[in-house]
């Protein structure tokens, strides 16, 4: 029995090479912090050297993902590196960032007026070895566009995060992960009254050559924590509890 | 270094002009006319008019009595000046300081000191500056001195060579008349009657009996002509330091000629200013056409730099606004602002340097190129409890906050620009809303926490002070909403939504 699971694991691991993923070497996979999370990853590390595309339906369901995205870019940009931050119609409101440990002084905000611009703009900061990440909202990405980027990451190995807020038009992309992040009931600890840290069920929808799923994860301040589902489910259900801080 | 000037005379330049742009009047004796006092007198003349023997400062009644056929055209004044504006633009190819003749305004002045080289000497490029405006159409008489006051005199008095050597210049003046050393009407007029008619006759004189009767600005053309007196230099554009160009044999018309002009001029402006420490924050480049237009593209820099690969990456963005037309005789690019430059100190590692990394800055300077400097922000705290002015937007890429973040309240992740009116069921005084109302949608507040007051600043705006509340509907959406003023008898209470929480 063992040795059909090690075989298989060989196998899997000579499937990842022949599709061009490389084994990490030692001392460069670094966890993100995303727990159990990143097993779902080929080689079980969190791709950095690609683009992830997350897609949105609500504005509520925006700011989870920026929060999200906040969370990772804490630890992407680790070592004083910087981030762009391209948009057309940003909300995000720079001084929560510190909320998510990100100095929003070390982003740098471009806000264009047209999506050919942030493409432009986004596939140039991907070429730029000083950055550590670039985050761009864009609604519409061809597969052509999407695979430049693609190019320019593996050339660099910026980590580049696509924010579709207009989820609707279903395109497909070369991205490596695509994401959905939506907000559940936050929880207090031993039942106290008031809004806990941020809660959301992150669903990995795609990942190339990797299983696709959902977990729970909250920011508790300074990392990402991994919340059991049974809580959450009681959580729902504390309305008539309410009290009023 | 020996010190050159050169003086052009236009002999019929509001003529020239005319018969560049109608050349149907080249049969037909033309003058142009202004009012003055009462009566039209002639302002200036075509070759053919004083071939008839017309000339300027007569009425036109007594020219057209002269020359029967005599075309009459208005003069504006202020042409002559806006034309030699124009001519002296265009003749910044030859010298980079070109100034207007003020005196007489019909002529230019070149500074062609270290210039004539260029051309393979001084004859050579006389010739070149008398075969191009020939070409154009303008008649041209010049002259090479020492000084712009003797230049200014050979050129309209002179009868041998328009080269006057280094040196020789107050010799080649002697046999000229008066009126060649810019002098006023009526101080000519006092020379003519006391019988100079030359310049040796009255040179050797004592000053102080020159200036006793001819006042002190004789006496300082006199000095401007011997090069006694330094002349004012005006250049129609001040000479930029860092200043390079580049003409071109045969006019070029292909983005990949004028790519290979910008390299040739990026590699030596950059040698010149790395040689000086220096780096580059803002460039223009100027491309002269055939067809006499200028056109122009400019880049700006964040940082000053004088990398070629850079700069040029910055220039590439800009080429297609580079119409060439027939095609681009002469490319001349400028660095009207340059920086002192750090050397950087190579990093033995290099990890993830941040901000102050060259290839951000190069990314910066690329965006601002191609989409505008405005797009680009940073933001820093700035000491303020109300949310839309707790942030302070900077372009400044190193500029630091003087305060630190503010963590200790909550701050929703996506901030409205403008709050969004809701409606809402509360209790008073000052419980959270029960549920609220926003796009016609019915969130069921869960959890909530709250109120925060932050009070306006009234020596700011004027307006309502603001509670705050974060809750959390059924869903687990999290909103930031807040109440403006307070539950009061008549007054106005609204509720809003402010943005949303992670």
């Amino acid at each position: 029995m063992n040795a059909t699971k090690e075989l298989i694991d060989k196998l899997r691991e000579d499937i990842l090479i022949w599709q061009g993923f490389k084994p990490p070497g030692a001392g460069s996979a670094q966890p993100i912090g995303l727990g159990a999370i990143e097993s779902a990853f080929p080689n079980g590390v969190f791709p950095k050297k690609a683009i992830h595309e997350f897609i949105t339906l609500a504005p509520e369901h925006s700011a989870a993902t920026d929060g999200f995205i906040g969370g990772l870019l804490s630890i992407l940009m680790e070592n004083e590196a910087a981030c762009v931050w391209v948009s057309t119609s940003r909300k995000l409101f720079p001084g929560s960032l510190c909320l998510f440990n990100v100095d929003p002084e070390r982003i740098i905000f471009i806000d264009v007026s047209s999506e050919k611009d942030v493409l432009w703009i986004m596939e140039e900061a991907l070429k730029c070895p000083g950055l550590a990440a670039v985050v761009a909202e864009l609604n519409e990405v061809s597969l052509i566009e999407s695979r430049r980027l693609q190019l320019a990451v593996e050339q660099s190995g910026i980590t580049g995060f696509i924010l579709r807020k207009d989820a609707r038009k279903s395109v497909s992309t070369v991205a490596t992960a695509r994401w959905k992040i939506t907000p559940v009931a936050s929880e207090m600890e031993d039942k106290m009254p008031g809004v806990g840290f941020p809660r959301w069920n992150i669903e990995l929808l795609k990942v190339r050559n990797g299983n696709p799923g959902s977990w729970t994860l909250e920011w508790a301040g300074d990392e990402f924590v991994e919340v059991e589902t049974v809580r959450k489910s009681t959580a729902l259900f504390n309305g008539e509890q309410r009290q009023i801080g | 270094m020996q010190k050159r000037f050169i003086s052009l005379w236009f002999r019929y330049l509001l003529a020239d002009w005319q018969l560049i742009r109608r050349p149907e009047l080249k049969d037909v004796p033309f003058v142009f006319a202004a009012p003055d006092h009462g009566r039209n007198m002639i302002t200036a003349i075509s070759p053919l008019a004083q071939s008839q023997g017309i000339e300027v400062g007569m009425r036109t009644a007594d020219a057209q009595a002269i020359c029967p056929g005599l075309e009459l055209l208005d003069d504006k004044p202020g042409r002559a000046k806006k034309l030699l504006k124009g001519l002296a633009e265009w003749c910044i190819r030859f010298s980079p300081i070109v100034m207007v003749d003020e005196f007489a305004m019909d002529g230019l002045f070149f500074d062609a000191s270290g210039c004539t080289h260029l051309w393979g000497g001084e004859e050579e490029y006389l010739r070149e500056i008398v075969s191009r405006l020939n070409g154009k159409g303008y008649n041209v008489r010049l002259a090479m001195a020492d000084t712009p006051g003797a230049a200014w005199a050979i050129s309209r008095f002179g009868t041998r060579t328009p080269l006057i050597k280094p040196g020789e210049h107050a010799e080649a003046i002697l046999s000229l008349p008066p009126e060649a050393l810019r002098t006023e009407e009526t101080t000519l007029l006092k020379l003519r009657k006391l019988g100079f008619h030359q310049i040796k006759s009255f040179i050797g004189m004592p000053r102080s009996v020159l200036r006793r009767r001819f006042g002190e600005a004789f006496l300082a053309r006199m000095g401007q002509a011997l090069g006694t007196v330094d002349e004012l230099i005006i250049p129609i554009q001040v000479p930029i330091p860092f200043q390079q160009r580049l003409p071109c044999l045969e006019p070029i018309k292909t983005r990949k000629g004028i790519e290979i002009a910008i390299t040739r001029l990026l590699e030596s402006i950059c040698l010149q200013l790395k040689n000086e420490g220096k780096g580059l924050r803002s460039a223009i480049l100027t491309c002269y056409r055939i067809d006499g237009k200028i056109v122009q593209v400019d880049i700006g820099t964040n940082g000053a730099t004088h990398s070629v690969s850079h700069l040029f990456k910055l220039f590439q963005l800009k080429i297609d606004q580079i119409r060439p037309a027939l095609g681009i005789e002469l490319f001349m690019l400028d660095a009207p602002k340059v920086d002192e430059v750090a050397p950087g100190q190579e990093s033995l590692w290099t990890g993830k340097p941040g901000m102050n990394d060259q290839s951000v800055i190069q990314l910066l300077d690329r965006v601002a190129g191609k989409v505008g400097n405005g797009v680009i922000n940073r933001y820093i705290p700035a000491s303020h409890f109300w949310p839309e002015r707790s942030i302070r937007q900077t372009n400044s890429i190193t500029e630091t906050a003087a305060t630190e973040w503010r963590t200790d309240k909550p701050r929703p992740t996506e901030l409205l620009k403008k709050p969004d009116p809701i409606e809402v069921m509360a209790l008073i005084p000052d419980h959270p809303p029960k549920f609220f109302i926003y796009k016609n949608i019915r969130h069921l507040v869960v959890k909530a926490d709250g109120p925060e007051r932050i009070e306006r600043e009234w020596w700011l705006d004027e307006g309502e002070h603001r509670d705050y509340y974060q809750v959390e509907d059924e869903q687990g959406q999290r909103y930031w909403l807040y109440r403006s003023g307070h539950y009061d008898g008549g007054q106005k209470y609204k509720w809003f939504i402010h943005g949303f929480f992670a």
